[in-house]
This record gives C-alpha cells, sequence and structure tokens, in this order.
C-alpha cells in the first residue's frame, strides 16, 4: 500500500492505495466519483478523460500513486456553483450527446483543446478529440458544441 | 436542418431532458451502482476457439484471500436451463443447448468456462489466473462454405450438422422463367463482414438478493428488461414475480444490448446460491469476445433485367454465420433483411434463401439495421453495377424501377405493403444539394487526365422496415413474442403528468420526444412531463428498444394513452360545466363551452378534481389516468437518397470522403434536433462498415483485431461533416405519421460508400472491393485490375 | 481489465532509480509516462514484481542546448516537445512527427524517453531519432553510456538498455537549415503508422545536397533506407526522387498484421518515401 493525497474537484483525499489501482478506479470506487465512466482497457476511447494538473489525460492509463500530490478535476467539477460552464451548455444546446458515454471525457478533451486555442477550426476540433469514441452521434453535433462553446468561453 | 415554426410540441427541435444529468456526470450506469456488502463477478474465458475441456479445478482460487466463491459450468448447471433462442425460424431448425457457462466443451473463444467472486474487481481478476483448465483441442468451424460440406468438423457434434437452417422465401413469378426472358443477368458475390457493435458502455450487470423472500433484482445494462426479466424467469426458475429488472442508464445498445445473456444468468445463480450483492463488468476487451458480434454473411446475388435497365427478377442466396450458439434473435437476423432486398424496385419475381451455418466464433445477432443493411447493400450494389453494365448513370436505373410516388400503397415483390413515400422528391433534393452533375463533370476530367486521385460518386436509394412489429406477422415469422407497446399516462393531482413507458432507451432521447407528444395532447407545458421507463416494477408491461420501433410503436401508444385521459377529463370537464360533452372545446390544455368561454376548466384543475373526487359524475372511477397497449398493423417504411462522393488515391488506396449529403424520408418528425442527431450516427457506423471495422479472426479462430487498438472505431477527424435534409411523408399507420430513424443512417450509408468508390476505380477495370475497403484493398483491387 | 499486482518505487534521483533498477533485476519496469506500459499492464501482457516511477526525478524533464547538439531530457513529454522552441527550431522534424503520437491526453503523459525505451517499431519517434542521428544516453551503475540511435533499438520492442540502466537524455545535432518531412500513413486517426516515412533534407542550389530517411514499421527495428539516401544525393528534380525512392524498402522486413500485409508496407515505403521527400525538399 502506497500513502497519497489527492485533490479531486476541490476536495483533499488521503488514502492508502495499492500501487496497481488506477487513477479512475480510485475516482470511481474509492472516491464514489461515478461521472468518470470507463470505456476500454487500452486508452483508445478517452471516455475516463480527466484533467490531472491542469491537463487532460486518460484516468485508465494513470496510476492513482502517479498522482499523489495532483489535482484532479472531473466531470462533475466543472459547473461552478450550478451553472453549468459554456462547453456542457453547448453540449446540450447542440445536441452533442445521445448515450452520453462518451460525454464526460469529450467534455474534458475539448476543454483542453480550447485552453490552449481559445478559437479553434472544425478540423482543429476534430484533430483534438480524436483521443475520444463516441458511437452515438458521428461527432458532427460535438464539433458545433465546441465551435459554439468557444465563441462564449473565457479561457481560464 | 429545418426546423419550420411549430405550433405545438410536436415538431419542435427541443434540446434534451436528458443531458442535464449526463452533462454533469450525475449518471446511473450500471457499473455505478454500489451496495453493502457488494462483490465482484469475474469470468475465466476459454483462450481457444474450440476444444473438449478435459479438467477443471477452481479451488486454487478459493485458496486466495478475498475470494467468496468459484465455480465451474459443472457446478452451475442444475440451477440454469439453455440461454434463450426466441426465434426459432424453421420447424426443423438445430438449436443446440447454450449453457451460461460451458460444461465439457467450448465452442468460441470467449466461451465461459468459469466464474469466480471476490471483495473486489481487482481479487476477482487476480483469482481467475489461479483457475486450472486443460483443454483438448478441437478443430476450429470458421469458413462458411466449408463448414456445409460433409466431411467439416462439427460445431456441435451431437447435431451432427454445421447447417443451423433453410429459410426460403419466393414469391411472383418463377425466376428461372425470369431469367430466360430477361436481356441481361448478373451474378455478384458480397461479403458483409462481422461487425463489433462497440456501444460506449461496456456491459454490465448488478444483482441484489433478498434471500429471506426468494426476491432478486436484477439491474443490467439492457436495451430489454422486460424480456430480460420473462427469459431469466425461465432459466434460472426464480418466479417471475419475485424478479425486478432495471436497466438504468444505459450507454448505447445498437443491438448488442438486446440480448438475454448469460452473465445475467451467473450473476443471478451465484447471488442466489452466495446470498449476496454482485456486480459484474465486462472490460472492452472481454466484450469483444463476450458481446455478440453483428453481419457476418456472404450473399449471392443475381439479377435479371431488360437492356433498358427495366429490373425483373432478385434471387438472393445468403450464407449467414449464426456463430456457435444461437442466442436471442440469432436466426432471425437475415429474416428480417429477407423482406428488404427488393428494397425501392418493381420486379416480377424474388427468390431468397438463407442459410444459417454454425462457426467457433462469437455468436452473431442484432447490430443497428439488423439483417436490413446487408440487403439494401446488396440490392444498391448490383443495381449499381447493372447501371455500369448497361452503360447507364446509376440514378437513371433506379428512376426507370422505383414505385412512384402516386402508385402507394404499393405491394413489394416480397409481399410487403409500403404505405407511403415519395423517392422522387427525396432523390431530387439529394441530387441539388449535392451538386451531382458538376462532381460527374469533375470525375470525367479526372478520369481523363489520369489522376492518380479519382474521384467517384455513391448513390444509396433504400427504404427499410420499422415499427417492430405487428404481432401476428410476428407469430407468422415464428418469433416468440409479439410486437405491441406499452404506455400509460399518469395526471397527479397538482397537473404534472407521469408517462411511463415500455421502450427501454438508452441514448434515443425517449424522455425528451415523449414528453414533447403527451404535451400536446394534454394540453400542459413540456416541462410539466417526466417519463418514466425501464424498470419492471415502475413499468409492468413493455416490449423494449430496438428495430426502429419506439416512436412509432410506443411514441403512438403515449399519443393514444393521452388521448384517452383528455377523452376521461372530458367527461368531467362536462359534469363540472353542467355541460354536454359535445358542448366543449379542448384546446391548449382547456375545456371551454362552445359559446361561453368564461365557463371552462383547466386539465391540470380536473386531475384535481379527481384526486379530491369530490364531484365526479356519478358511477365514474376517482381516476382520468389511462393505459394504451398498441400493436401495429402494418410496419412503416422510411426512405431515402444518400449521396457520397469519395477521393481514392490510387497509389495508397486510401479514400477520403469529400462530401455527404442524403435526405430522408422519416415521415412526421416529433423533435427534428434528435432526428438529425440518429440520422448522423447512423451514417457514421455505415461508414465504418465500409471503410474501417472488421472483427478478423485468424486460421486457430482466435479474434485477431481483440482490443479497440485492432478494430478501428473511427474518431472525429475519420468521418466528414454530413448535409442531412428531410422531406416529409407522413406515415399512414399511425396518428402521429412518423416512421422511424433510429437505423436509416446505418442502412443507406454504407453501400453510398463503396458504390463510390466503386465509381471512382471502374475506370481502372475494378468491379468490386470488399468491406472494410482498407487501403490495401483499395490497393489491391486497382493492382489487379491493371494486371 | 486490471492489471497484475506489483511493488512501487519512486526514486528521487537518477542513481536512486539506477539502484533500484540494479536490485530488481530483470523482474522491474521502469513507468515514465506510462502511456505504453499501462495498456500492456491492464491487457496483462506484463507481470513486472516492481514498476520504477522515474516521474518525480528531478533535472530528466526539459530541452538545452550543448552547442551544435539539442539535448532533451528523457522525461520531457510529447505536449512538451512539440510546442518547445528550441525542438521548434532546430529539431522540427521530432516537433511535427510527435504531433502525430497517439492523441492530445496521451502526449500530456506520455515521454520522448519512454518512447525510445519501448523501442516498438510501429511507434512515430523511433525512426525520427534514428534518422535525426540522434544519441541516445543511458546511465546504469557503472556511469553514463552514450548509444548511436541505429545501435539502440534492438529488436522489437528491444533496446539496448540494460535492465539496471535508466535512459537519461536524447541528444540530437541540430538539422538547421534542413527541409524536413514525417509522412504517416494510417486507417484511422487513432491507429498506429501502418508505414511511416521521417525525412531530412539538406538542399544545396537547388538539389538534394544530402538526405537521411527513417522508415517506421518496416521490420523489427526503426530503420534507415540507405540506398535510398544514397540515391537522393544529387537528386534534383521529382523524377529523380522518384527513382530514388523505389529503393525505399529494400532490406527491410516488414511483418504481416491485422492492418497490412509485408508487400503492402514496402509498397507504401516507396510512396510515401517519395511524398516525404518531395515536401522535405519543397518540390513537392
Amino acid at each position: 500500500m502506497t500513502h497519497i493525497s489527492v485533490k479531486v474537484d476541490g476536495t483533499t483525499y488521503e488514502d492508502d492505495v495499492e500501487p496497481r489501482l488506477l487513477l479512475v478506479h480510485y475516482l470511481r470506487d474509492r472516491l464514489g466519483l461515478t461521472g468518470t465512466p470507463i470505456g476500454c482497457d487500452t486508452s483508445n476511447c478517452g471516455a475516463c478523460t480527466v484533467e490531472l494538473d491542469g491537463v487532460s489525460v486518460k484516468s485508465c492509463s494513470v496510476l492513482a500513486v502517479q498522482a499523489d500530490g495532483g489535482e484532479v478535476t472531473t466531470v462533475e467539477g466543472l459547473a461552478q456553483d450550478g451553472e453549468l460552464s459554456a462547453l456542457q451548455r453547448a453540449f446540450h444546446e447542440k445536441h452533442a450527446l445521445q448515450c452520453g458515454y462518451c460525454t464526460p471525457g469529450m467534455l474534458m478533451a475539448a476543454r483542453d483543446l480550447l485552453r490552449e486555442h481559445p478559437h479553434p477550426t472544425s478540423e482543429e476540433i476534430r484533430h483534438a478529440l480524436e483521443g475520444n469514441l463516441c458511437r452515438c452521434t458521428g461527432y458532427q453535433n460535438i464539433v458545433r458544441a465546441v465551435q459554439a462553446a468557444s465563441e462564449q468561453e473565457v479561457p481560464a | 436542418m429545418t426546423d419550420q415554426a411549430v405550433e405545438g410540441e410536436v415538431g419542435r427541435a427541443r434540446p434534451r431532458k436528458e443531458d442535464a444529468r449526463l452533462i454533469t456526470g450525475q449518471t446511473n450506469w450500471t457499473d455505478n451502482i454500489s451496495v453493502n456488502g457488494l462483490l465482484h463477478l469475474a469470468i475465466l474465458r476459454s483462450p481457444m476457439a474450440h476444444a473438449r475441456i478435459e479438467r477443471i479445478d477452481v479451488s486454487p482460487a478459493l485458496e486466495r484471500p478475498g475470494v467468496i466463491a468459484a465455480f465451474s459450468g459443472g457446478d452451475l448447471a442444475d440451477g440454469l436451463g439453455s440461454l434463450p433462442c426466441a426465434w426459432p425460424v424453421t420447424e426443423d431448425i438445430v438449436l443446440p443447448d447454450h449453457p451460461a457457462v460451458a460444461v465439457d466443451e467450448v465452442r468460441y473463444a470467449g466461451d465461459p468456462v468459469a466464474v469466480v467472486v471476490a471483495r473486489d474487481r481487482y481479487t476477482a481478476a487476480d483469482a481467475l489466473e489461479a483457475i486450472e483448465v486443460d483443454y483438448e483441442p478441437l478443430p476450429p468451424v470458421l469458413d462458411l462454405e466449408a463448414a456445409l460440406t460433409e466431411d467439416s468438423p462439427l460445431v456441435h457434434s451431437d447435431k451432427g450438422t454445421n447447417r443451423c437452417y433453410v429459410w426460403p422465401l419466393k414469391t411472383g413469378e418463377d425466376f428461372d422463367s425470369v431469367r430466360q426472358r430477361a436481356e441481361i443477368t448478373l451474378k455478384r458475390r458480397y461479403h458483409q463482414q462481422r461487425l463489433i457493435p462497440n456501444a460506449m458502455e461496456p456491459r454490465a450487470v448488478v444483482v441484489t438478493p433478498l434471500a429471506a423472500s426468494g426476491e432478486y433484482t436484477l439491474y443490467s445494462a439492457t436495451q430489454i428488461p422486460h424480456i430480460v426479466r420473462v427469459m431469466m424467469a425461465l432459466v434460472t426458475g426464480i418466479p417471475e414475480h419475485k424478479l425486478r429488472v432495471v436497466a438504468p442508464d444505459v450507454g448505447g445498445g445498437f443491438g448488442s444490448k438486446l440480448q438475454v445473456y448469460g452473465e445475467e444468468a451467473v450473476a443471478l445463480a451465484v447471488a442466489r446460491k452466495t446470498g449476496r450483492p454482485m456486480k459484474w463488468t465486462e472490460s472492452r476487451s472481454e466484450g469483444y469476445l463476450a458481446t455478440h458480434h453483428g453481419r457476418g454473411m456472404i450473399q449471392d446475388v443475381e439479377i435479371a433485367a431488360n437492356r433498358d435497365g427495366k429490373l425483373l427478377g432478385l434471387k438472393v442466396d445468403l450464407l449467414a454465420d449464426m456463430g456457435a450458439y444461437l442466442m436471442l434473435v440469432t436466426p432471425g437476423i437475415p429474416i428480417l433483411g429477407a423482406f428488404m432486398y427488393p428494397a425501392i424496385y418493381k420486379m416480377d419475381s424474388y427468390d431468397f434463401t438463407c442459410t444459417g451455418v454454425f462457426t467457433t466464433r462469437t455468436p452473431t445477432d442484432a447490430y443497428r439495421g439488423a439483417g436490413r443493411p446487408e440487403a439494401t447493400f446488396a440490392i444498391e450494389r448490383i443495381v449499381d453495377d447493372l447501371a455500369a453494365e448497361l452503360g447507364l448513370d446509376p440514378m437513371e436505373v433506379r428512376r426507370r424501377n422505383w414505385i412512384r410516388h402516386e402508385e402507394f400503397p404499393y405491394t413489394s415483390v416480397a409481399g410487403l405493403t409500403y404505405d407511403s413515400g415519395n423517392y422522387e422528391a427525396a432523390t431530387e433534393k439529394a441530387l441539388a444539394l449535392f451538386d451531382y452533375d458538376k462532381l460527374r463533370a469533375e470525375q470525367a476530367d479526372r478520369n481523363h487526365r489520369g489522376d492518380t486521385v479519382r474521384l467517384g460518386i455513391g448513390v444509396s436509394t433504400y427504404t427499410e422496415m420499422c415499427g417492430l412489429a405487428p404481432s401476428r406477422v410476428l407469430r407468422d415469422l415464428r418469433y416468440a413474442a409479439g410486437g405491441w407497446e406499452a404506455a400509460s399516462i399518469r395526471m397527479l393531482p397538482t397537473g404534472k403528468v407521469e408517462v411511463v413507458t415500455g421502450t427501454s432507451p438508452h441514448g434515443q432521447g425517449h424522455v425528451t420526444s415523449w414528453s414533447q407528444i403527451a404535451a400536446d395532447v394534454l394540453g400542459v407545458p413540456f416541462e410539466d412531463v417526466e417519463v418514466v421507463h425501464g424498470d419492471t416494477r415502475l413499468v409492468p408491461q413493455g416490449m423494449d428498444t430496438y428495430g426502429s420501433r419506439s416512436l412509432v410503436v410506443g411514441g403512438t401508444a403515449v399519443h393514444h394513452a393521452a388521448q384517452k385521459v383528455v377523452d376521461k377529463a372530458r367527461k368531467v370537464a362536462a359534469h363540472l360545466l353542467e355541460a354536454s360533452e359535445n358542448d366543449l372545446e379542448f384546446t391548449n390544455g382547456v375545456f371551454s363551452v362552445k359559446g361561453s368561454p368564461d365557463a371552462r376548466k383547466t386539465i391540470q384543475e380536473i386531475a384535481f378534481e379527481t384526486f379530491s373526487s369530490h364531484n365526479l359524475p356519478d358511477g365514474m372511477e376517482p381516476s382520468i389516468n389511462a393505459e394504451h397497449l398498441l400493436d401495429p398493423d402494418n410496419f412503416s417504411y422510411p426512405h431515402g437518397t444518400h449521396l457520397c462522393a469519395v477521393e481514392v488515391d490510387t497509389e495508397t488506396g486510401q479514400t477520403h470522403i469529400r462530401s455527404y449529403v442524403c435526405v430522408d424520408d422519416v415521415g412526421k418528425v416529433v423533435n427534428p434536433m434528435i432526428v438529425e442527431g440518429q440520422v448522423h450516427g447512423g451514417i457514421a457506423q455505415g461508414i465504418a462498415q465500409a471503410l474501417y471495422e472488421e472483427a478478423v479472426y485468424d486460421d486457430e479462430g482466435n479474434l485477431v483485431s481483440g482490443t479497440m487498438a485492432d478494430y478501428l472505431v473511427p474518431s472525429a477527424p475519420d468521418l466528414p461533416d454530413f448535409v442531412t435534409e428531410r422531406t416529409e411523408t407522413p406515415a399512414t399507420s399511425n396518428p402521429l405519421g412518423v416512421k422511424g430513424v433510429g437505423e436509416a443512417g446505418t442502412i443507406a450509408s454504407t453501400p453510398a460508400v463503396v458504390n463510390a468508390i466503386v465509381d471512382a476505380l471502374r475506370p481502372l477495370g475494378v468491379q468490386d472491393v470488399r468491406m472494410p475497403c482498407t487501403p490495401e484493398r483499395v490497393w489491391r483491387a486497382v493492382k489487379e485490375a491493371r494486371s | 481489465m486490471i492489471p497484475p499486482a506489483f511493488d512501487y518505487a519512486r526514486p528521487a534521483s537518477v542513481d536512486e532509480a539506477v539502484r533500484v533498477l540494479a536490485d530488481a533485476g530483470e523482474e522491474a519496469k521502469v513507468l515514465a509516462g506510462g502511456q505504453s506500459l499501462l495498456p500492456l499492464l491492464r491487457l496483462r501482457l506484463a507481470f513486472p514484481e516492481l514498476v520504477v516511477d522515474v516521474g518525480r526525478i528531478p533535472g530528466l524533464r526539459g530541452v538545452r542546448e550543448d552547442g551544435n547538439t539539442l539535448v532533451i531530457g528523457a522525461m520531457t513529454t510529447h505536449h512538451d516537445v512539440i510546442h518547445d522552441p528550441l525542438v521548434r527550431r532546430h529539431a522540427g522534424l521530432l516537433a511535427s512527427a510527435t504531433a502525430t503520437v497517439a492523441d492530445p491526453a496521451v502526449r500530456h503523459r506520455g515521454t520522448l524517453g519512454g518512447s525510445l525505451a519501448h523501442a516498438d517499431p510501429a511507434g512515430d519517434l523511433p525512426a525520427v531519432v534514428l534518422a535525426l542521428d540522434g544519441e541516445l544516453v543511458a546511465q546504469g551503475p557503472r556511469g553514463r553510456r552514450t548509444l548511436p540511435a541505429r545501435d539502440f533499438f534492438v529488436d522489437y520492442l528491444q533496446s539496448a538498455l540494460e535492465p539496471d540502466e535508466l535512459l537519461v537524455e536524447v541528444r540530437v545535432p541540430k538539422a538547421d537549415g534542413w527541409g524536413f518531412h514525417y509522412e504517416k500513413f494510417h486507417q484511422v486517426a487513432q491507429s498506429w503508422a501502418t508505414v511511416g516515412v521521417a525525412v531530412l533534407v539538406r538542399r544545396d542550389d537547388g538539389h538534394i545536397a544530402e538526405a537521411r530517411v527513417g522508415l517506421t514499421n518496416m521490420g523489427s527495428t526503426p530503420l534507415r533506407a540507405s540506398e535510398t539516401e544514397d540515391a537522393l544525393s544529387g537528386a534534383g528534380d521529382a523524377a529523380a526522387v522518384t527513382r530514388a525512392a523505389e529503393a525505399a524498402a529494400e532490406g527491410t522486413r516488414p511483418s504481416q498484421d491485422v492492418s497490412a500485409s509485408p508487400e503492402y508496407r514496402e509498397h507504401l515505403a516507396r510512396v510515401l518515401t517519395r511524398r516525404a521527400v518531395l515536401a522535405a525538399a519543397g518540390m513537392g
């Protein structure tokens, strides 16, 4: 067991964990933060994407011990004081989700893109989302949503 | 997407009610469920395609700390019946026994052989490695044609054959005589590769038992909680009234969760044995073996025509890969397609035969479109080939043969009565959006220059059957259940509304669409409607969600149930307003007396009146709630025209989709935004079949494309923007005029893309490219044509 | 799926890491960014007894100049390589090829050193570093040693690193003024390169004076297309480049897998080499 301290969505947690524990299982099974889902075992699907120390990562491909001392933001931490982020609003308004399973990862990947490129072209959006699979939408409305959000969002 | 100004809710592009939770992570996927004392179940699976289990010892797993129980197939056999097949398509179908956990023989790589139960998922995964199994390898059965020969090894040796069934459909004039009088006949063989559905949420099951009372709740990532309940009662012997099945949030299905799975039975059986709550969640690579596959067919197609392009008849000989076992509707999938091969075309003769074949691979079953994409592909490909053979424009051949709009209702040669349609209008609109003539000119120019990058234009004019299904038709097709759907409406005392639906959405947005339907009929605000679904305790009756049936059957049932509420409310209103029912008008939720507009009662007021019941008409039950069970009279028939332009790099074989235009006619539309989303996603999956995806097996029967790293699900940069438009020819079979849209895009797009690729390469002598049209396959096709 | 159990060490220095590795022998695995190792662990294709996490060792991250050489810390992430001004100025090939690796989230964690030490011939960066004539610096109990890239990649997933050695630096000669291009061919955006071609050309008076061509996924290690390199010297037009590229698959032994046959890979190597050279030389 290894002792870790991780700040997740604003709350600091300290735990003893097995070194092999995946960050995503730590979030889901230990902290009960089930907003971040798991979609594959090869880091292809991106459903588990979260922010670790300010950048997007696939939480199925990070050990919880690697996040020790770090700061994690999940989809559950995006809305501030009940106010949806511009991306969340745009996903809703542009119908960028159907089953919603890929949505947390898509939101986190899109947020990462807008931080680096506040005004991306649709081509840039598609490339920035290449590590996130969606089986429902055909991606078109996701691209529209990110574009719509980029017109509103003040980059953090 | 056009969104004309609409008066009511139906037709309005409402952002979805479902989204609020999904965009904030407040979800309830089955794997999210946690209860005290929850144990984790893991399944050991066969690493071989075909083998005898010589010895199995689960006891080493039991010695590990944290392992509560371990079972072999034999240990579980007592309490579990064979997994069900509900669609034995012929009287003499070969129906093998299908244990949830194999007992003495494994028949596909991934067939379960043992189960462990441990305190957490990590311990359970470790414990699997301690189980000892000795396998005696048996020969795999992989080739559909070789499997039918006398000397083939057998998947089920006790059955004496790999031939599961032969299902014929011969209609109209005898095909041989049509062939005789035809001026031209073409024969083609098309391959429908195996596909892995890849719903983004892997499957998961949670069982919570109440041992003392023998009650069980089964949570499952399923499309069909109601069917699962019936089937699990039969398989496990748990009385149906003691079994509650819940489909929590379900992350996509595409047919892969239209299934009654062994893991559901195993989790129930193990929960019964241990008295403990149980969770099983598949990993993606496990799901690639354990969750059913789709497609997997060889299609021998012959078309007979005259030289002016007039079609005379069609012959289809199908070999369909069942995989190792028959699951819920495995044998019926090609039969759903059987009626669709003649598609939108008039012809005199149709001769169809499907032979189901067992192989040592993961069972096949429904995948988005289920039989209809395969049928549409074959007919749309061969009509294109015919056009090329005759030197005619592919669209022109279609025009000369399709059912004209004034000819509806029209009974196709396969015996379906298409109630409505307008192929001319959809096609005209699509051609204009696509700029067809300009692209043809560019194509000719590139061909003339000998450009290494060729342009191809692919046409696909499809129709499909949705709205499964009239129960009597299902009876005639030997399907075990009916095709009705249930809805009920509860008007609450405060005027709010609960719609209880038997459909079980997993991404389709039924909560939003059903709210729109109910709000319109009841005259209540959209926001005042909640939709309850996916729980057999809350929704006593239902036939669930698949086959583009939900809106056509379930949505229409909501409409009828709401209408019944209004009818009952009218009686109360008449009583309260001391008027005759005939003198009442009902507009926007308000009953008023004709001629005296001040005499009015809102439906919400009436809801409260029925709650208090202080002043109801004599003899009236104190409720305006209503239920409606709808068994449709006919299927519905969406149609459309899809056009795809591709650029094919003849040096590398790579295909780039340059533009994609479709005009679909799905009848009246409840929510255009949701419809557009369904079309987008459907096209994406159809393109994926055309270009990228295939479940590849090696000669030993191992799944080579066994992870998402090798099975190529396209991501955003791999797909183009789609131009989607609609025409609106209402269905006549339901009062909403709706037809269904869930599968249309998938059905239409695959042949559009492949036709485009072949169209690009035809000047080089290429006649066909097998799917998926990978760069190497395209390159080889060009190379072989040139040599 | 779920990784097998392992012990975990998080050394604070390279010396400590080397000591830990030496003590563990063959059964240890170095964890850099984890983007190759974690999927292997999750699929239970690797069963290390000890995972040595070098992610927090100071000094292994970042880029500096050393005369005419660029020195890139092994733990520099792909993301940082792509955006580093020194890399962009002096080794543009590396920056542009790194931008094609996986996806943004993976590039935030994955490291240059990790990719090279993993020695996957289908990975993009081994062929790039080979084309750059890079050198790899390893530290072990016997001190540091510097290996030319051509000696570093030994076989499929096998580098010249000893079990007790840690890759600490990647050194690439500055390629100022060289034209470059990485031509990656893959079936979908996510998939590995079916074949990739990394090209550097030095032009002189409208001709190609010198060319270096690295090949991804054309054998059990990354390769140089040396016949093509020789034939390119002096090439002054597209026809000459085309002729030279015809030799790109000479001496390669590409594999057969689910995405392509050897014959097709050889064909791709020729086509992509031509395209990459033309692009790098500005002749396209």
